[in-house]
């Protein structure tokens, strides 16, 4: 019996053992993943990156190797990101104040939440296509101002989600403090609810963002492609991960180089933002009460 | 006071010794109410959004659906838009095999690595992954196709298609019949890394709705922790795992560039994992260009779309509701 006992539990442990290697195993595979993505980038688009890439739009030939940069796309990809984070914010600030002040855990915030969650779910190709069904009805041409309403509906679901999650936590007490001294639920939201929501609003401001300047099958659709810096909302635009996928589909390799060299801009420009959402929310949570 | 008031109630806003009195209660109930009326307006948008999409996407791509059957379309091998073919199968199985690679190779590690971080990691490795995680979710889909092009591609072209050709060659799901690199097991490469964010944190989220006790209690009576994982956890989550996994399906199946740039794009019936394939959101983002040019074309495309944001409606509303249930669940307790 009690050699039975000894050995059962010799191999229960190995199985612990075993089983926690092979989990740290994972966590390696993943996170390496991510090192390795980070390292391709870096090693293939640092030698193409030059002073020209950033400051200048593409000259005649640009796309047969001759001289110029991606001003046009990086310019166009903020002006596109802002734009469609400025525009989403203008709705999903309301959204996520009337999800905590008034809707709660009601049946209509519940299917308000999972609305928004399905929304974030739908591939932005299908936005794309959807921007494409409306241009056509509208007789409108790609354009920036397309390009930006359609990444508008591409953040809503992620900027008021993120929002909501912030101020999901924020302690009852509070409301009901302000509830008790007489203020209206719309007081509520304006007074209290709004600084408890400083740092979440900020986080979504930036995760809209990085989302923005990352998509490229929306864009595709609405925002069209062109070598100009836009002028007018009603002109079309380049942005920076089109400008990548077009150039990495060049024949020659000195436009494939720079290819790589835009998707490096356009992976620090992602990065810095997606750190500085971090930083930035984690120094505004010292002033909100918890 | 705040401007809103002034604007909503200037009736009632009296000036003394250059100070805003209050307004009186029955117009700041009125202004309550007006705003609770405004903010319901807002929140229409996000649920009626995925109808209007919907219906939009329909109403474009009912030339087509009212011209062909819809098994003709779904089911057809053809696909020659000029000679007035549209045959959806080939991109059909193309995603649908580009999904499934990307799904198997992702769930297993991600799966680990997430029962790794809610059930041993120490604070502090948590609060290391938890950034990195973050960070592979913002990294735009483009430079995962970089990546992909760059070291997936021939990764795949030199060292796995040699080794499957060598020894599950006979195999035909493992057959190499195209040996450039660029195919199904490339896209679902890069498609498991892609996913791995969302499904390792919603999986995080997961297990932590379990509550502490039921551990404690296994734990108690002299079980290893794996066997309180194997035994007490992971039965409770079983739902909520599978929620993850179809939420990363749905995620792969619509992922159009970075797929578009490692899959091959060769419209035919896939056979084997190193095959080249055409799946749907590549096919629409491939030919946006000339769609107005050719007949119905549009329509196709546009139809193309419709099925796609229907299977991944489905397949998104049930892995939310059965979230959603289990955090419930969670914030109750």
């Amino acid at each position: 019996m009690g050699f039975l006992m000894k050995k059962h539990w010799q191999r229960r442990h190995l199985m612990e053992a075993f089983m926690k290697f092979i989990m740290r195993v994972s966590l390696v595979i993943v996170a390496g993943a991510l090192g390795l993505i980070l390292w391709i980038v870096i090693v293939r688009g640092l030698p193409a990156l030059s002073w020209a890439m950033v400051t200048k739009i593409p000259e005649g030939g640009y796309y047969m190797g001759k001289g110029g940069g991606i001003l046009n796309a990086i310019l166009g990809s903020l002006y596109l990101a802002s734009g469609g984070t400025l525009l989403a914010m203008i709705f999903s600030v309301p959204i996520a104040m009337y999800l905590k002040t008034y809707l709660g855990d009601s049946k209509w915030g519940h299917y308000v939440r999972l609305s928004l969650d399905v929304l974030w779910g739908i591939p932005s190709i299908v936005y794309g296509a959807f921007g494409f069904t409306l241009m056509i009805a509208l007789g409108m041409r790609a354009s920036l101002l397309a390009g930006i309403v359609i990444l508008a509906l591409i953040e809503l679901p992620i900027m008021t989600r993120a929002m909501d999650e912030v101020i999901r936590r924020m302690p009852v007490d509070l409301e009901h403090a302000a509830l008790a001294l007489g203020s209206t639920k719309f007081e509520v939201a304006l007074r209290v609810v709004t600084r408890q929501m400083l740092p979440g609003i900020t986080t979504a401001i930036l995760l809209g963002l990085g989302r923005g300047i990352g998509d490229a099958a929306s864009v595709l659709f609405t925002a069209g492609y062109t070598d100009r810096i836009p002028t007018s909302l009603m002109r079309p635009t380049a942005s920076l991960p089109l400008a990548v996928f077009f150039q990495l589909g060049s024949p020659y390799p000195e436009v494939q180089q720079r290819g790589y060299a835009a998707a490096l801009i356009l992976t620090i420009i992602v990065l810095v933002v997606s750190l500085g959402s971090r930083w930035l929310s984690a120094r505004l949570n010292k002033y909100t009460i918890k | 006071m705040s401007q809103s008031d002034k604007i909503n109630t200037p009736q009632t806003v009296t000036k003394t010794t250059g100070r805003v009195i209050r307004p009186v209660a029955v117009s700041r109930a009125r202004q309550n109410s007006f705003a609770r009326r405004t903010f319901f307006g807002f929140t229409l948008l996000p649920v009626f959004l995925i109808l209007i999409v919907t219906i939009a996407l329909l109403v474009r791509s009912w030339p087509i659906l009212n011209a062909y059957p819809l098994s003709d379309l779904l089911f057809g091998d053809v696909w020659k838009p000029t000679d007035g073919q549209f045959g959806f199968r080939p991109f059909i199985l193309g995603t649908f095999w580009v999904t499934v690679v990307g799904v198997v190779l992702s769930v297993p590690p991600c799966l680990l690595a997430s029962i790794y971080l809610a059930e041993y990691a120490h604070a502090r490795l948590r609060s290391i992954a938890k950034p990195v995680l973050d960070l592979l979710a913002a990294i735009p889909p483009v430079v995962y196709g970089v990546w992909g092009l760059l070291a997936i591609v021939p990764f795949v072209d030199k060292v796995l298609a040699p080794l499957s050709d060598r020894w599950l060659g006979s195999v035909s799901i493992f057959a190499v019949n195209q040996p450039t690199g660029f195919g199904i097991l490339a896209a679902g490469l890069v498609l498991a890394v892609m996913i791995a964010p969302l499904i390792i944190s919603v999986m995080y989220e997961i297990f932590s709705t379990v509550p502490n006790d039921l551990r404690h209690a296994s734990l108690a009576v002299g079980a290893t922790q794996w066997q309180t994982i194997r035994n007490i956890v992971l039965p409770q989550v079983a739902p909520g795992i599978l929620a993850a996994i179809v939420l990363g399906a749905s995620r792969a199946l619509g992922e159009t560039i970075a797929v578009l740039m490692v899959v091959g794009n060769i419209p035919q019936i896939p056979t084997s994992i190193f095959d080249s394939a055409y799946p749907l959101p590549a096919l629409i983002a491939n030919n946006y260009g000339e769609m107005m040019s050719i007949p119905l074309y549009d329509a196709a495309l546009l139809s193309a779309a419709l099925v796609l944001l229907v299977v991944i409606l489905i397949f998104n509303i049930l892995s939310i509701i059965i979230l959603q249930r289990m955090m419930r669940q969670k914030w109750a307790s």
